[in-house]
């Protein structure tokens, strides 16, 4: 074989609608590596995947497998040229045998008919070599998602894929599956196939990945071999912290001088789901803001819902106000005087075609009930009260929220829950996607409602954000809540150093 | 205002379908008194459209829910079935009280396909649309059943104060409907529901309650518009009561600007979408053309008005607005 | 066990019937019915039995529900049960050579009732007996003429459904009664659907269209339109049958009811007793070798007041219409 790298990227491009999705991204993966594509929400990596293979156009830039230019335009044709992509959802047919869907669309056939028992019989000897000895003949849909997720890649290196791209496939994997897997990443690189791994696990980068891509807005910001690339820096890469910055940071003090938190208000022990999060141990007291900090799939969010009963724990207990508290759904943990402001806005916060208005009391009218509607000048009063005391803008009660700015959709949310009157409100990423002067009124307001005796859990992955409101800070890393730093040791440094701790650090006991 | 300034395509729709029916028919806008009631054109379309307003009042509902209701001209088969079946026998309030319940039940068992076992709406309330028909034919044995009691008969031939009984308890039903969603939080409740259900879920909406009651209610207009239908003849025809009606029902819905995807509602835009429909078949026959071009012109019509709502016509007659 | 007990038992009879004896055999026939989806139709199956009991003939009868693989089934069992003779009330006109041919080596005789299928397939059967719905709507317009006599009559007409062909039959006949008589004058004409609620509402638009006094007749492809007319025409302060005269077809139970009650003036019959002639036809052939003409027409019955409507409608009640 030459020198020439199996799949080589030169300035990749794409923009969606005036937004520069990914710019000039070169990428190299050569021959029998497994390499490590990773970044933060909006780093670019999907729509990296998506241009590469042609499911989306790209812009710019230019891409060559084994030397040859290829620019296929969907999926099929990249696969077909060599470039197979294996998604967490894997994108098979459940309810088709296993053999069906390793040869689907390319069946075995004698005069016009599928060979079923040569196909069941190559299926067999296919998936043997993945040390998988499964019955071919069953429906897909009838095994667990890691051997789903084994048939897919079979399928792929079937279709004689040169360069593999699995796109988080661990993210719902146990911990012997997440090792099979691996087993047969590594059989399929000394066969010489390169593959691209998108996870968002760092033990798993170290375990398994000779070299790492990292992506930030768009853009390339490093590409290093793993055994050279140290867990902090690497952390830092992706958050974007250079240490000159952060140093400089550092002068800014945190939250100045606390008047003392009260009595706790929200007790988790033990709180956790199997194969969704590993059991957790928090306090949220009266007129405390704990932050909840960690990359991007490390637990927080999970965390969250888990709190808010958005998603229902199987193990563990939640305390309010020192009683045992069931919260079986949302509604209970609105009874229960919680909030949660959700990340994803659009999906799971506004409705955007009722009014700005609307969307503020829906929550307080849910926990009112459908029989005691607030009355239209209720209404009003809590709208106007809230446009002037976050700033909403335009101040239109009637104006339908979709047309709203991100910022001040996020505001009106806010209203929601404080509208209320909760005594935990959960905000998970306050401050993503919105303008910097959006961005500062809601961290100050954030420290307002905390003066005002509200306790808060916050999530976000800006760190600096982080430190400068938070009393506690919780660090979460793969699925796992692994250190709680309180007031002096609050600092960006000591929250890397947590996320990029060697090996899982033992559960402190909660203050 | 804000109310009719919304409704106002639908509105305007209206009028000129009534005007257009006034030139095929010169007598169409004439409304005299006789025998104690109205009588003329004009209230055959409101006596006529009647029980698809019933329906479509149940329907927008299901729509703003994202959902969609297909049983309910089989519905209305079996409470018209139930209700004649028993109306010799039975004094009024049972007969009401029965056939009202069984449509209430059926839209019960909807919901809980739609709400709890989350079966696409298209699809569970297929099921009940094909199987409706036959339970109705069960009760009726195949046969036309007809009943002598007046007051059953009422609900369909009589008036109050000269408004035929079905126009009578269209408003009836519009006014219950309204106190119940927009005098409650529940239209708030269902538009959100409808808009955004994860969203609304996380406000801590009981969705599914909300599903399920917007189902049931719909079961219950259903129930009325077939005991209306089964008035109005004297007798129970299994094989024809609602037949297609709710293909009409959903016009009507669709005519009122509803989007099928869901959210925004209006009652009585919905209700007026149902006698714009019939004004049209009313115009359609006292117009004289050969019965074969009545689906034609049909849709032309229901054409005509959907772009006349369409965006883009609508950011049209802004600009149009504009200057003055 | 039984059943080939009965058939030994039959074929004695049958031979001692060749044998000369004066006494009717006792037939076995099979029927394959479409189903019940009219009560016309269920009338028809009681009508039938009824006339095989008055006969003394064995009838047996499969209800297909509406489908034709279902109809085939039913023949190839009377075929191997080795009746005297098969009934077929077609659901549809094509695809029946096949199982007819069956029939025809095994020597059994198909009789069809009320409703025809392609030429091509004719020559298998012996005979169809079907009403002629041109002949009904004829019968209803000669009704009409002769009632009105000289005087001008403006006259409405209520449609079947658009496309069947019945409605499109009943109004061919009607059209040609009326064309002999330049004094009727068609002026609305609009499709009922076939039901009381169409009709009900197509009526009352007439009488608003055309003003109730200025109709003087009103006719109707079927008796259910004409009952929700009726409706129409009395809401409208109208006296039906009086004012207006009435004359619409099928004759069932409810028609029967309101011409008693001097609401309607006359109703054609398609008479449900389609079984009658085709047993006699069968019995001809079977007993003295008499080919029966290709189509037997059942009789297109004029009923008006004149008839003891409420007899009629006494001993129609019960057929299940």
């Amino acid at each position: 074989m030459s020198d020439t790298p199996l799949l080589s990227v030169r300035g990749l491009s794409k923009s969606f609608a005036g937004h520069q999705a990914l710019a000039g991204v070169d990428f190299t993966l050569r021959r029998g590596e497994i390499h490590a594509l990773l970044g933060e929400n909006g780093a670019g990596k999907s729509t990296f995947i998506k241009t590469l293979t042609g499911i989306v156009r790209r812009d710019a830039g230019a891409v060559w497998l084994d030397g040859v230019a290829i620019a296929p335009r969907s999926a099929e044709e990249s696969a077909r040229a060599g470039i197979a992509t294996v998604y967490q959802e894997v994108g098979l047919l459940p309810n088709l045998t296993v053999a069906q869907n390793l040869f689907l669309g390319r069946e075995p056939t004698r005069f016009g008919l599928v060979r079923g028992r040569a196909m069941r019989q190559r299926t067999s000897e296919r998936l043997a070599e993945f040390g998988l000895a499964i019955d071919v003949g069953a429906p897909l849909g009838s095994f667990p998602v890691a051997v789903q997720h084994l048939v897919a890649i079979a399928r792929a290196v079937d279709l004689s894929a040169r360069a593999l791209i699995l796109d988080e496939p661990t993210a719902s994997l146990d911990t012997h599956e997440v090792t099979v897997l691996f087993g047969v990443m590594r059989r399929l690189a000394e066969r010489g196939i390169g593959i691209v791994f998108v996870t968002h696990f760092l033990e798993q980068v170290y375990a398994i990945t000779d070299r790492i891509t990292v992506l930030r807005n768009g853009r390339l910001v490093t590409e290093r071999e793993t055994a050279f690339f140290p867990r902090l820096d690497l952390v830092r890469t992706m958050l974007g912290h250079d240490i000159a910055e952060e140093e400089a940071r550092s002068e800014t003090a945190p939250r100045a001088q606390r008047i003392g938190a009260g009595p706790p208000v929200l007790r988790a022990e033990r709180l956790g789901k199997v194969g969704y999060l590993r059991p957790v141990d928090m306090t949220v007291a009266r007129g405390e803001v704990v932050g909840l900090a960690g990359l991007l799939g490390s637990g927080r969010t999970e965390t969250a819902r888990l709190l808010f009963g958005a998603e229902r724990p199987d193990q563990g207990r939640i305390l309010l106000d020192g009683r045992p508290t069931r919260i079986a759904n949302p509604r209970d943990a609105l009874r229960h005087r919680l909030g949660y402001c959700p990340e994803e806005r659009k999906t799971d916060g506004i409705v955007a075609d009722l009014t700005v208005r609307e969307n503020i009391v829906l929550a307080l009218q849910a926990r009112k009930g459908p029989f005691r509607p607030l009355s239209r000048a209720a209404q009003d009063r809590i709208t106007r009260d809230f446009i002037a005391k976050l700033d909403i803008r335009p101040p239109d009660p009637e104006r339908p929220i979709g047309l709203l700015s991100g910022g001040n959709q996020q505001k009106a949310l806010l209203a929601r829950w404080l509208a209320t009157e909760p005594r935990l409100l959960i905000l998970d990423e306050p401050t993503r996607g919105i303008d910097v002067g959006a961005h500062a009124e809601i961290i100050r307001l954030i420290r307002s409602l905390c003066d005002a005796g509200l306790a808060l859990l916050v999530i976000s992955s800006e760190l600096e954000e982080i430190v400068t409101y938070s009393d506690r800070v919780i660090v979460m890393r793969d699925r796992a809540q692994v250190a709680e730093l309180a007031d002096g040791a609050i600092d960006v440094t000591a929250i890397l150093r947590a996320i990029a701790a060697e090996a899982p650090a033992p559960v402190p006991e909660p203050a | 205002m804000r109310a009719l300034r919304a409704g106002a395509p639908q509105l305007l729709a209206f009028l000129a379908v009534l005007l257009a029916d006034r030139l095929v028919a010169p007598q169409f806008l004439d409304v005299h008194w006789q025998d104690g009631r109205l009588f003329g054109n004009l209230v055959d379309v409101f006596n006529r459209g009647a029980p698809v307003a019933l329906l479509s009042l149940g329907m927008v509902l299901v729509v703003a829910t994202g959902g969609i209701d297909l049983s309910v001209g089989a519905v209305m088969a079996i409470a018209g079935a139930v209700a004649a079946s028993l109306a010799d026998t039975q004094p009024l309030p049972v007969v009401l009280g029965a056939a009202l319940g069984t449509g209430l039940l059926c839209g019960l068992w909807n919901g809980l396909l739609v709400a709890v076992l989350r079966i696409q709406p298209i699809v569970a309330t297929l099921i009940l649309m094909v199987a409706g028909r036959g339970i109705a034919q069960l009760i009726t044995e195949g046969r036309i059943i007809t009943f002598a009691s007046p007051d059953l008969a009422f609900l369909g031939g009589g008036a109050l104060v000269g408004v035929p009984m079905p126009v009578v308890l269209v408003l009836g039903m519009l006014v219950l409907t309204l106190a119940l969603v927009r005098g409650t939080a529940l239209g708030l409740m269902i538009e959100a529901t409808g808009g955004n259900a994860r969203a609304s879920a996380l406000a801590g909406i009981d969705t599914r309650a909300v599903t399920l009651a917007v189902y049931a209610w719909s079961g219950l207009c259903a129930a009325l518009a077939g005991v209306v239908a089964a008035a109005d003849i004297l007798g129970a025809d299994a094989n024809n009561a609602g037949l297609w009606l709710e293909l009409d029902a959903i016009l009507a819905v669709v005519v009122a600007g509803s989007s099928l995807l869901g959210g925004r509602f209006s009652l009585w835009l919905a209700v007026l979408g149902a006698f714009l429909i019939q004004a049209m078949n009313t115009g359609i026959l006292l117009s004289g053309l050969p019965p074969e071009l009545n689906l034609v012109v049909k849709a032309a019509v229901v054409l005509a008005v959907l772009l006349l709502q369409s965006p883009r016509l609508a950011g049209l007659s802004l600009l149009l607005r504009k200057p003055s | 066990m039984r059943e080939s007990v009965s058939i030994k038992a039959l074929l004695v009879g049958a031979m001692l019937a060749w044998g000369g004896a004066a006494q009717a055999a006792s037939l076995t026939v099979g029927f394959s019915q479409i189903g019940s989806e009219s009560g016309w139709r269920a009338a028809e199956t009681t009508v039938t039995k009824a006339e095989a009991k008055k006969r003394g003939i064995t009838v047996k009868i499969a209800d297909a529900q509406q489908k034709q693989e279902n109809q085939i089934k039913a023949i190839r069992s009377f075929v191997a049960q080795g009746v005297d003779g098969i009934l077929l009330a077609p659901v549809v006109a094509t695809g029946w050579d096949a199982v007819l041919k069956e029939a025809r080596d095994a020597k059994i005789p198909v009789i069809l009732l009320d409703r025809d299928i392609d030429p091509a397939g004719k020559d298998l059967t012996l005979t169809a007996v079907t009403s002629d719905s041109v002949e009904e709507g004829r019968v209803a317009g000669n009704w009409l003429a002769r009632t009105v006599g000289e005087k001008p009559c403006n006259v409405v007409e209520l449609q079947g459904t658009v496309g069947a062909s019945v409605a499109t039959n009943r109004k061919k006949g009607f059209d040609a009664a009326l064309a002999s008589h330049a004094n009727l004058k068609l002026v609305r004409s609009q499709t009922g659907d076939f039901t009381r609620a169409k009709g009900k509402e197509v009526m009352e638009s007439f009488i608003k269209a055309e003003g109730g006094r200025a109709i003087c007749a009103v006719y109707a492809h079927n008796d259910d339109m004409m009952v929700g007319a009726i409706q129409a025409m009395k809401e409208a302060g109208l006296k039906p049958g009086k004012d207006i005269l009435t004359v619409s077809i099928d004759a069932v139970p409810d028609i029967f009811k309101a011409i008693a009650a001097g609401e309607a003036n006359a109703t054609v019959e398609l008479t449900p007793d389609m079984a009658g002639p085709a047993f006699d036809a069968l019995k001809a052939y079977k007993d003295k070798g008499t080919v029966p003409p290709k189509w037997i027409q059942t009789e297109s019955k004029l009923y008006t007041a004149a008839d003891d409507p409420l007899k009629v409608y006494e001993s129609k009640k019960g057929l299940g219409y």
